[in-house]
């Protein structure tokens, strides 16, 4: 079949019972390229991209791209030839292609004709024709062995004009938060730009997969991002299993759906408190933090893990909840709706809060769109996306499909919006976590799987942040041949630095807090 | 404002020792809290670094300032920057992006210095380890008094740690 009326990609449904995906193979650069313009035509987004390199099995190069559609994910791949590597630049097509091409030209070594070309990952830990991801790619590890770790230089783009300076930050932050440098330029307080630079928490993730068994796998992709520990252990879990043709038990669709609600309860509550705490509320921080700790005391006592990592696995889960554990989770729901009722009346009548969220880091729905902005940031311009949810030709995967889910959205895309959207996320999630609960199915958790030599697969699962992707393919002997991760922070990172524009510098924690990105899930 | 006091007059102190039969952790704060006082009898700083955590550290790091665990009540606080810190409480596995920033950290702190590696990366390199990308184990880079493991270690083991690591430095 075709999608989005561009008859020059053939698309076949991944099996299974996960998120809707296509697979389809572009033949040639100019067919990918049309793709993404006929999909950019009828408001799709640009999900992920990586490189794999397939010299060892015959091949040269691969070139995959997701695009985000209305009724699912189109996943094309593009044979690079292994002397002459090169595709044609997408980022004139979609803006946040631009740093995706260039972490899979540092990381595989095949380059965009066109667009940003400086290092992205790459700083200075290793040679600019060293490419981690390539077979060949042998290095030596230890201290003092390996490459030498030389500084780098970072080409920001200069704002001229009288009185525009420069303020560095970072890579290490004032707060307790993940490394990455932002520079802005500013005329008084006043923000003209931001530029970010990242990669600081590149720890080599991608190559860890590679040759890795599907256990070892789940272990590293549940600390990607470790506040989405849930989201990408599910998404791992449905690339693995769609690509063995196995499904997981309903049982254990409903307890990954209930665990996914109460990691996104846990960081909206997190954020909530911490928003109050960057605009001078510390009352908030406190009130949230309070509840935010039962919340994962729970978690620990029936998981046994504050964050639930290892919870979800290929097959199913590692948890088995009783019937007194569904009570505890039901009577905690109530609890924390309470509670949180009460905060936002607070939080809405408190003048001085409202002062400092409302019409502050303003991003529109046309550029959450230009930028491919899914998730909460995106449902907090108006846009209606939400994995989870049915919308116009699109089934959400089970357990979803049968719960209603209801998105939440809020046309004004300030810092405010955020904060509300995430208010009424965390009613919502309450009330899918009672139904999950009260309407657990019997049965087993977990089942078997055997890894299928050479087959692939993608898993989509919407994290409280957003689109959590995990492209999966297995070698000939059935180990993990390439696992490429995908953070919605891509695409997040910048639309913060639009959001930041014509604020005021003091202003730039409260967006950024807003946002809340992971670093971590982009570095890998 | 009558709403808001309200509320914080109906939360109470949490901070403070009632706990409950089965609320064990809380009893064990109230201890540590205790000792922390005795030994200490002042404030102690600390910068954390995150030097290639997955973040998840730094949520439970996050935690120790909440009303449960209160840790900035007792004189303990996080500090801005490294030269206003006696400790460091570094996350790791210290990447090979960070490694620069991290030694640059450690110089800033003033002498007599301690540093924490916090959580399984921190402490050897954890799922991670050591790479082209990664220099592994904080006590690779700068050195290490003390090392708190755990994936991520609880907001108590973070606490115990803080601790002995003082009580080391005695």
């Amino acid at each position: 079949m075709y999608l989005c009326d561009d008859n020059g990609i053939e698309f076949t449904p991944q099996a299974g019972i996960g998120a809707p995906v296509w697979c389809g193979r572009a033949t040639d650069g100019e067919a990918l390229k049309d793709f993404a313009a006929a999909a950019r035509q009828v408001g799709g987004r640009i999900t992920a991209i990586w490189g794999s390199d397939e010299r060892q099995r015959g091949g040269g190069f691969r070139l995959h791209c997701v695009f985000g559609l209305e009724r699912g994910h189109a996943w094309v791949s593009l044979e690079l030839p292994a002397d002459d590597p090169v595709y044609p630049d997408l980022s004139a097509i979609f803006p946040t292609a631009n740093r995706m091409q260039r972490a899979t030209r540092d990381m595989v070594g095949i380059a965009s004709t066109g667009g940003d070309q400086r290092p992205w990952l790459r700083h200075g830990g290793w040679p600019a024709d060293w490419y981690p991801l390539r077979h060949d790619a042998v290095h030596e590890t230890g201290v003092g062995a390996g490459f030498e770790n030389l500084p780098s230089d970072y080409d920001f783009v200069k704002v001229g004009g009288e009185g525009a300076h420069e303020i560095p930050v970072g890579p290490i932050h004032a707060g307790i938060i993940e490394p990455g440098h932002f520079r802005f330029s500013v005329v008084g307080e006043r923000v003209l730009r931001l530029e970010q630079r990242l990669g600081y928490q590149h720890k080599g993730v991608e190559k860890l997969f590679i040759g890795a068994d599907i256990a070892r796998g789940a272990k590293l992709v549940g600390r990607v991002s470790g506040d989405s520990a849930c989201a990408y252990g599910w998404a791992y879990a449905a690339a693995v299993e769609a690509a063995c043709g196995v499904e997981a038990p309903p049982r254990a669709l409903a307890l990954r759906a209930l665990l996914l609600e109460r990691e996104r309860v846990a960081n909206h509550l997190g954020d909530l408190g911490a928003l109050g705490n960057d605009a001078a509320f510390a009352f908030g921080l406190t009130q949230f933090f309070r509840l935010k700790e039962d919340w994962v005391r729970l978690n620990a006592k029936l998981f046994g893990h504050r964050f639930m990592m290892d919870c979800i696995v290929p097959g199913g889960v590692t948890v088995d909840p009783d019937t007194a554990a569904l009570a505890a989770i039901v009577e905690q729901c109530g609890a924390i709706e309470r509670a949180v009722k009460e905060l936002r009346e607070l939080y809405d009548e408190h003048p001085g809060l409202q002062d400092r969220f409302a019409t502050t880091g303003t991003i529109d729905s046309n550029l959450a769109r230009e930028l491919s902005l899914s998730g909460m940031a995106a449902r907090a311009t108006g846009i209606l996306l939400d994995g989870r949810a049915h919308r116009q030709g699109y089934t959400p995967p089970p357990p979803y499909a049968a719960l209603g889910v209801r998105p939440v959205t809020d046309e004004r895309g300030d810092v405010a919006a955020r904060v509300a959207v995430r208010f009424d996320e965390i009613q919502e999630s309450l009330r899918l976590l009672r139904l999950l609960a009260v309407g657990m199915a019997a049965g087993e958790t977990r089942i078997e799987v055997a890894a299928l030599a050479g087959a692939s697969g993608l898993g989509v699962i919407e994290g409280w942040r957003g689109e959590v992707l995990v492209g999966v393919q297995f070698d000939g002997e059935g180990k993990l041949a390439r696992v490429h991760p995908h953070d919605p922070s891509w695409q997040a990172w910048p639309a913060l630095e639009h959001a930041v524009m014509n604020d005021i510098v003091p202003d730039f924690p409260l967006i950024n807090k807003s946002f809340n990105l992971s670093y971590s899930g982009v570095d890998l | 404002m009558i709403p808001l006091l309200r509320h914080i007059f109906r939360t109470g102190i949490l901070t403070e020792p009632a706990p409950l039969a089965e609320d064990g952790p809380q009893r064990e704060i109230d201890r540590l809290h205790d000792e922390i006082l005795h030994i200490l009898g002042r404030a102690l700083t600390i910068r954390e670094v995150d030097a290639g955590s997955c973040n998840a550290c730094e949520l439970e790091v996050h935690a120790l300032n909440n009303p449960y665990y209160n840790l900035e009540g007792r004189g303990i606080k996080f500090v801005a920057s490294p030269r206003h810190a006696d400790m460091l409480l570094v996350t790791g596995p210290v990447t090979k992006n960070m490694e620069n920033a991290l030694r640059i950290a450690y110089d800033c702190t003033p002498d007599p210095k301690l540093v924490v590696a916090v959580g399984d990366c921190g402490c050897n390199g954890g799922v991670f380890g050591e790479s082209y990308a990664s220099c592994g184990a904080v006590g690779n880079v700068v050195g290490v008094d003390l090392r708190i493991p755990g994936c991520p270690p609880t907001p108590l083991a973070l606490m115990q740690g803080i601790l002995a690591a003082v009580r080391i430095s005695k």
